[in-house]
């Protein structure tokens, strides 16, 4: 089996070690057809791995599933003629022009009308005037955008996208994003990792990660809600004051400045609520309860995991 | 299932894409040019050194106490080793175009009958002359033999005193090469070490190089085949080594006028097995190096050896016993004396056999050792 029916990715107890670590613990994960999912989890907790071992980069050490209804672990070649896979950081040969990345790329996937696709992919850009400009020499946001270009080059039905706008200007991000909306709705599945806040509540469904292990997924509100996260918002003057005297109180998990307000937040919602009254804010200090949000929730999740998630 | 099987088109274009990237490489670029150049104005000043105990075979026709006398000789000037004494003419013959015996000193049938007669009996020294640095102090070691050699013998056998000429007339022949033009020598010698420089340093940066920028992640997320991308980054520098041979080459032809006796085609048959075996080791370099940097160290680490063990710089004959056994294991000591043993002796296939070998030998041992480190995927 194959093409376009079941879902885009399935694949249960993925594993991988590296050396003695052990990078990645039973990845379970499915995404289905036409769905933006996004993947977050702090550096070092094995999003790179995972993606390089869907798109048969690496082996797993244990675990099955299928890519596009390919074997992930035996089907690998036929996986990567349907995949475009966009690396973490920027892959393309900086000594080869545009043009001549985007016609090796082409000739990789033995592509026949690869100089109109060439030419094409170089007119959608906008980059047609400075084809024979060498890669090396673009800036960051127009390397994104060509090594994008790069992977869509033959018309992959999946995407993996590793931190694809790391380093871009809002502009470009919003761009980018547009991009991903169109391809989506075009029934190209996307699995993207990223850091960024906004652009994971922008995915449909969206997984996190960390130590190797997936913690939550599910929509951005089945991943709040599954954590029974309470949070309060507390603002008013000489807030680094009202900070210090919070910290270690029962109840209180996590305290994050939110520009002129910090967030307080923990699982215990009575425990909280009892030590924000105990305390005696000062004139003009307000606390307010309020619905915890997606980066709350991954703040308290980040530091929950063990520490050797952050190396 | 679908199985993947060798694309010509994804071939083609990794080489037309490796071959952009050398073209825009300045420093390679300069390096596959400027080395040959740089080289051969170095070398073309070869260095002179001393060697003895050069392997001697005697062909001794007249087997009397004068032959065995002037066979000392020799020996006592510490230049020669009588390594063996051939049966007949051919088997010394042999023995020297194969390299095995520097020296062939022939001692003719009538020469103690000649000696009697004080007629001046003549001994013909041949000298493998290929390399003129190596034998030029042995060949003139022979010549003050000549009055003294047999002063004793003869005085005792004929009891009378010795004729002013010296009783033997040595002849002294420099064979291959005998001018002495140490360029007929340099020349070949220095085909072997650029290809070894290119072939191992080229290959092994052109993949590190693609693993150190992390654009292997990239090359190997496309359905192109590892087999595809080995060979699609090797056969630009096959073809840059051929380009090489042939320039030195005809420097060689027709600037040193080095003369050319054996077959080109066997010439180039015995370049490719060494091109074959040092992009083995370039492969395997570049699978164990993390990075080009390493890969350059690894080459030189391997390259120093090859110039200084080889008898490239200095003549084989002249180094310790420990060197020339490194020497031996390393593919280029075959190889300068294949090239020479074509360009200079015209040797055939079969006398050139003995130094074929342990280039295919060293070959599969890299091999061996490659296949434990070499990395398919990223792990
Ligand atoms: N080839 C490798 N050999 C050994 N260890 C590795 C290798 N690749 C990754 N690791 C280790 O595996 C762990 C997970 O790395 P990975 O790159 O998957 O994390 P990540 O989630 O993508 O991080 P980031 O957000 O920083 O990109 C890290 O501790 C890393 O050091
Ligand atoms: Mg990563």
């Amino acid at each position: 089996m194959n093409g376009n029916s079941g879902p885009a990715i399935d694949v249960t107890g993925l594993n991988k070690h590296f050396g003695a670590k052990h990078v990645v613990r039973d990845l379970t994960l499915s995404v289905n057809r036409g769905e933006i999912f996004g993947f977050l989890g702090p550096n070092g907790s094995g999003k790179t791995t995972s993606i390089r071992m869907l798109c048969g980069l690496l082996t797993p050490d244990s675990g099955s599933g299928t890519c596009l209804g390919f074997d992930v672990i035996r089907e690998t070649a036929a996986i990567k003629r349907e995949v475009g896979y966009m690396t973490q950081r920027f892959s393309l040969w900086e000594d080869l022009t545009i043009r001549e990345n985007l016609d090796f790329v082409a000739r990789m996937y033995g592509m026949h009308d690869r100089t109109r696709v060439v030419a094409e992919a170089v007119e959608e850009l906008g980059l047609a005037d400075r084809r024979d400009q060498l890669a090396g020499e673009l800036s960051g946001g127009w390397k994104q955008r060509l090594a994008l270009a790069a992977c869509l080059l033959h018309r992959p039905k999946l995407l993996l996208l590793d931190e694809p706008t790391a380093g871009v200007d809002p502009k470009a991000r919003r761009d980018f994003w547009e991009e991903i909306y169109r391809l989506a709705a075009q029934g190209i599945s996307v699995l993207v990792s990223t850091h960024y806040m906004d652009e994971a509540e922008r995915c449909h469904r969206l997984a996190y990660i960390s130590a190797g292990t997936l913690l939550a997924k599910g929509t951005a509100a089945e991943v709040i809600a599954a954590q029974h996260l309470t949070a309060w918002s507390v603002s008013g003057p000489d807030l680094v004051e009202v900070v210090d005297r919070l910290r270690g109180k029962p109840g209180v998990e996590h305290i994050t400045p939110f520009g002129a307000t910090v967030h307080v937040t923990g699982r215990d919602a009575a425990a909280l609520e009892q030590s924000l009254k105990s305390l005696t804010l000062g004139p003009g200090h307000h606390a307010e309860r309020i619905d915890a949000g997606l980066e709350d929730v991954f703040i308290s999740l980040m530091a929950r995991a063990p520490d050797e998630a952050r190396q | 299932m679908s199985r993947s099987v060798f694309s010509y088109r994804r071939w083609i274009g990794i080489l037309v894409k490796e071959f952009i990237q050398v073209k825009r490489d300045r420093l390679t670029f300069g390096m596959i040019v400027g080395i040959p150049v740089l080289q051969l104005l170095l070398f073309g000043f070869a260095i002179n050194t001393d060697p003895k105990n050069l392997p001697t075979v005697v062909y001794a026709a007249d087997s009397s106490i004068f032959s065995r006398s002037f066979v000392a000789a020799l020996e006592n000037t510490g230049y020669f080793k009588v390594t063996s004494l051939a049966p007949n003419e051919a088997e010394a013959q042999r023995m020297i175009a194969e390299g095995v015996a520097q020296f062939v000193v022939t001692i003719p049938a009538d020469f103690s009958r000649k000696l009697a007669r004080g007629e001046r009996p003549e001994v013909l020294v041949e000298a493998d002359a290929t390399d003129p640095t190596a034998v030029s102090n042995a060949v003139s070691a022979v010549q003050r033999i000549a009055a003294t050699a047999l002063t004793r013998d003869l005085q005792g056998v004929l009891g009378r005193s010795i004729p002013a000429p010296p009783p033997v007339d040595i002849r002294v022949q420099r064979r291959y090469n005998p001018e002495g033009v140490v360029a007929y020598n340099i020349v070949p010698g220095l085909l072997g070490t650029i290809l070894t420089m290119t072939m191992i340093l080229m290959t092994g940066l052109a993949i590190t190089r693609e693993r150190e920028r992390g654009t292997f992640e990239n090359l190997l997320s496309t359905p192109a085949l590892p087999i595809e991308v080995m060979t699609g980054k090797i056969v630009p520098y096959i073809l840059i080594g051929l380009i090489q041979v042939a320039l030195i080459l005809l420097a060689a032809r027709f600037v040193f006028g080095v003369p050319m006796q054996g077959s080109l085609l066997l010439l180039l048959g015995v370049v490719l097995i060494f091109i074959a075996a040092n992009l083995t080791l370039g492969i395997m370099f570049s699978s164990i190096a993390r990075n080009q940097l390493q890969a350059m160290q690894m080459t030189f680490f391997f390259f120093l050896p090859s110039i200084l063990l080889s008898g490239f710089m200095f003549p084989f004959r002249g180094m310790p016993e420990w060197a020339q056994w490194i020497g031996n294991v390393l593919p280029l000591t075959h190889f300068l004396l294949l090239v020479r043993g074509i360009l200079l002796k015209g040797n055939g296939l079969d006398v050139l056999w003995p130094q074929i070998w342990p280039i295919v030998a060293f070959m599969l041992a890299v091999i061996l050792i490659g296949l434990r480190f070499y990395r398919r995927t990223l792990d």
